[in-house]
């Protein structure tokens, strides 16, 4: 597939930038894949291959005044939002050093001083949060916009369609992604979403709906710049729904037997990291050198952050009754 | 100075006093303005329950009017109060818990503990409960048990106009997420309420009316009905301590221990259902904890494991009532091995 629309040049670094978030949410997830198979690795994960255009292309155009707020699937909107993979890893390994002190795993990320509202546990559970958020920047007017991203699953969801409506009625700087990967678990968005697009629904709550070629950094970039030059300047919300394929299964151990070959293709001809790569240095606006550059850099930085997670201690007893009331 | 207003001003007052001191109060619910912007229909209602009445005027921006999207406005004071606000945000009616639960007991609850301390969330949810108005089985529940079970919730039962401002108010300054429950019949009951602001902390139980016989200990309208009792039981020589929890979350164990160990009786009246209910709680505590003190079987006064009616004649029997607290007091100062 070739890019045949004429998009906003990027920088060096907002290009570099782009290109490092989708890497290393590539190598992260990869790497937790095959950690996982190791048995050391507790719980659920839920792995966000194969869609980082979505996180690295909205949160390219997020600054310290915006606030997010995640899904279960929430490891590539993290990294994507400058959370320390290391903190993240040692998150997933339970340890005491984790960024939420082993008290979340890796549904429960979160890290409020990036604007990170949380991964979140409950589907459908971030967009009413992220209304809050978005009333916050408006009352205090620091131009701040929040952006909910939630899957073909959460689109169905009372409380995302609730959402809509209230950052409608009120007017709020709010971004609501649908992150449509084509099954919730292992039900397809084809047969449990019964508008033709998730985006079709935007209309019904008074807001522009846009639909993304997930895979597409930079078809992600322009249409998010977009809602969210929108969402600053007063001009409300916006639905932008992604379409893409996720390359791992529901959850870690996941059969997936309900899908083909479809991942392959995908890994083949669409994959967003070999089409930025492909794109950038077709038209010479970064070298190959310097995207091996940053695969090395990565991969060094995923190594020493499942190394130090592995290392690191276990929270102990004295943790089990602590941070549930600020006061009590 | 204090001087007589109902437990509606006196919510009002402190609504109106926390958001004069603090600009991060932000106000929400239905029918708050009646529809903003909605010629003739702005600040309509001041809410349902009337309590929000002239603020909307009185705090441009700061009084906002939902759509009835429980899950929505509710989950939107959670997440403003991440993002630096101190939202009180109006559940019309305790039912309706049951289409925006989730924002409270998995998202507000949980934050602080789920992201190891890092997540600050002071949203306050007022919300209205309890039998008495013929309002029937969807508008009639107590259900604060459910919000005590939850670790991260405060839960706040004022039951007289003092307590109901000065709760409040420290809700409203409290950094913790509190569920802030108020008794539809108790909106008009007036009482003393100082002038100027006060906040009463949480975990202190207050002893109503002191005695030696029998403990009592209840919370929210149930502190009338049982003072209602321990007042005619007085003049047949029973002198019952009346105790007042106000809050079930954080909760005074001490005050409660403390009066069994004195008076080797406890009888526990509270309006909800009588399972996992505070009544059982407060049972086992003393159970577990002043067992050698009792002299007498625990008594438990609740409404029956029953929807509420909506009939006259069967509301009167579904809520305890003053007769019923008497009795059980009865049993337990009677009561022989």
């Amino acid at each position: 597939m070739t890019d045949t629309v004429e998009r906003k040049a990027l920088t060096r670094e907002q290009l570099l930038g782009a290109y490092r978030a989708m890497r290393t949410i590539r190598e992260f997830e990869e790497r937790v894949h095959a950690e996982f198979a190791t048995g050391e690795i507790p719980g659920f994960v839920h792995l966000y291959a194969g869609e980082e255009a979505s996180a690295a292309g909205v949160c390219g155009n997020l600054d310290d005044r915006d606030t997010i707020a995640s899904t279960h699937r929430g490891h590539g909107h993290c990294i994507a939002r400058g959370v320390d993979v290391a903190e993240m890893m040692a998150e997933i390994y339970g340890r005491r050093t984790g960024s939420c002190h082993g008290k979340g795993g890796s549904m429960h990320i979160a890290d409020l001083s990036r604007g990170m509202l949380g991964a979140n546990g409950i589907v459908g559970g971030g967009p009413p949060l992220i209304c809050g958020t978005a009333l916050a920047a408006k009352l205090k007017g620091t131009g701040g916009v929040s952006v909910a991203f939630f899957g073909d699953g959460g689109s169905n969801q009372g409380t995302t369609l609730e959402s809509m409506n209230l950052a409608s009625v009120w007017n709020l700087p709010a971004i609501f992604v649908a992150e449509n990967n084509g099954y919730a678990e292992t039900t397809s968005s084809t047969w449990s979403v019964a508008s033709d697009n998730i985006a079709d629904r935007a209309a019904g709550f008074g807001m522009p709906g846009v639909i993304v070629d997930g895979f597409d950094f930079f078809a992600v970039h322009e249409a998010a710049s977009e809602a969210i030059a929108r969402a600053r300047s007063g001009g409300g919300p916006t639905l932008i729904e992604m379409k893409f394929t996720r390359y791992f299964g529901h959850f870690e151990g996941d059969q997936q037997t309900y899908r083909s070959d479809e991942v392959a293709r995908a890994r083949a001809e669409l994959d967003c990291l070999l089409r930025f790569a492909d794109r950038v240095v077709a038209t010479g606006e970064l070298g190959r050198s310097d995207l091996d550059a940053v695969d090395a850099e990565v991969a060094l930085t995923i190594d020493q952050a499942v190394e130090s997670a592995k290392a690191a201690p276990l929270p102990t007893e004295a943790d089990l009754l602590t941070d549930v009331y600020v006061r009590y | 100075m204090a001087r007589n207003i109902t437990y509606r001003e006196a919510l009002n007052e402190a609504l109106t006093q926390e958001m004069e001191r603090d600009p991060s109060v932000i106000v929400m619910g239905e029918d708050n303005a009646g529809g903003e912007g909605a010629p003739g229909e702005q600040d309509a209602w001041g809410g349902v329950l009337g309590v929000t009445k002239g603020l909307y005027h009185r705090f441009p921006g700061r009084v906002l009017d939902t759509p009835i999207s429980e899950s929505a406005f509710i989950g939107a004071a959670i997440g403003a109060a991440t993002a630096g606000m101190r939202p009180v945000a109006e559940l019309m009616f305790v039912d309706f818990m049951g289409v925006c639960f989730d924002q409270i007991y998995n998202q507000a609850a949980k934050f602080r503990y789920m992201f190891g301390g890092k997540a600050v969330t002071p949203v306050v949810i007022r919300t209205m409960y309890g039998a008495g108005l013929r309002a029937a089985a969807q508008h009639s529940q107590c259900l604060y048990p459910l919000f005590t079970h939850i670790p991260g919730l405060k839960v706040v039962l004022p039951a007289t106009p003092y307590d109901a401002k000065g709760l409040l108010i420290q809700a409203i300054r409290d950094n913790d997420p509190v569920m802030f429950f108020e008794h539809k019949a108790l909106y008009d009951l007036a009482g003393p309420v100082p002038e100027e602001s006060y906040a009463l902390p949480f975990g202190e139980a207050n002893v109503v009316r002191e005695g030696s016989d029998v403990t009592v200990v209840t919370l929210g309208r149930m502190v009338h009905v049982s003072l209602s009792a321990a007042s005619s039981l007085a003049a047949e020589g029973v002198e019952c301590e009346v105790i007042d929890l106000r809050t079930t979350s954080p909760l005074d164990e001490d005050t409660v221990l403390e009066s069994v160990e004195g008076t080797g009786r406890l009888v526990v009246v509270d309006e909800a259902h009588p399972r996992c209910s505070i009544a059982t709680d407060i049972s086992a505590l003393v159970a577990q904890k002043a067992f050698g003190a009792l002299r007498a079987p625990i008594e438990m006064v609740t409404a029956p494991h029953t929807p509420v009616p909506f009939s006259n004649a069967l509301e009167d029997l579904y809520i305890p009532d003053a007769q019923r607290v008497a009795n059980a007091v009865k049993t337990v100062t009677g009561w022989t091995r």
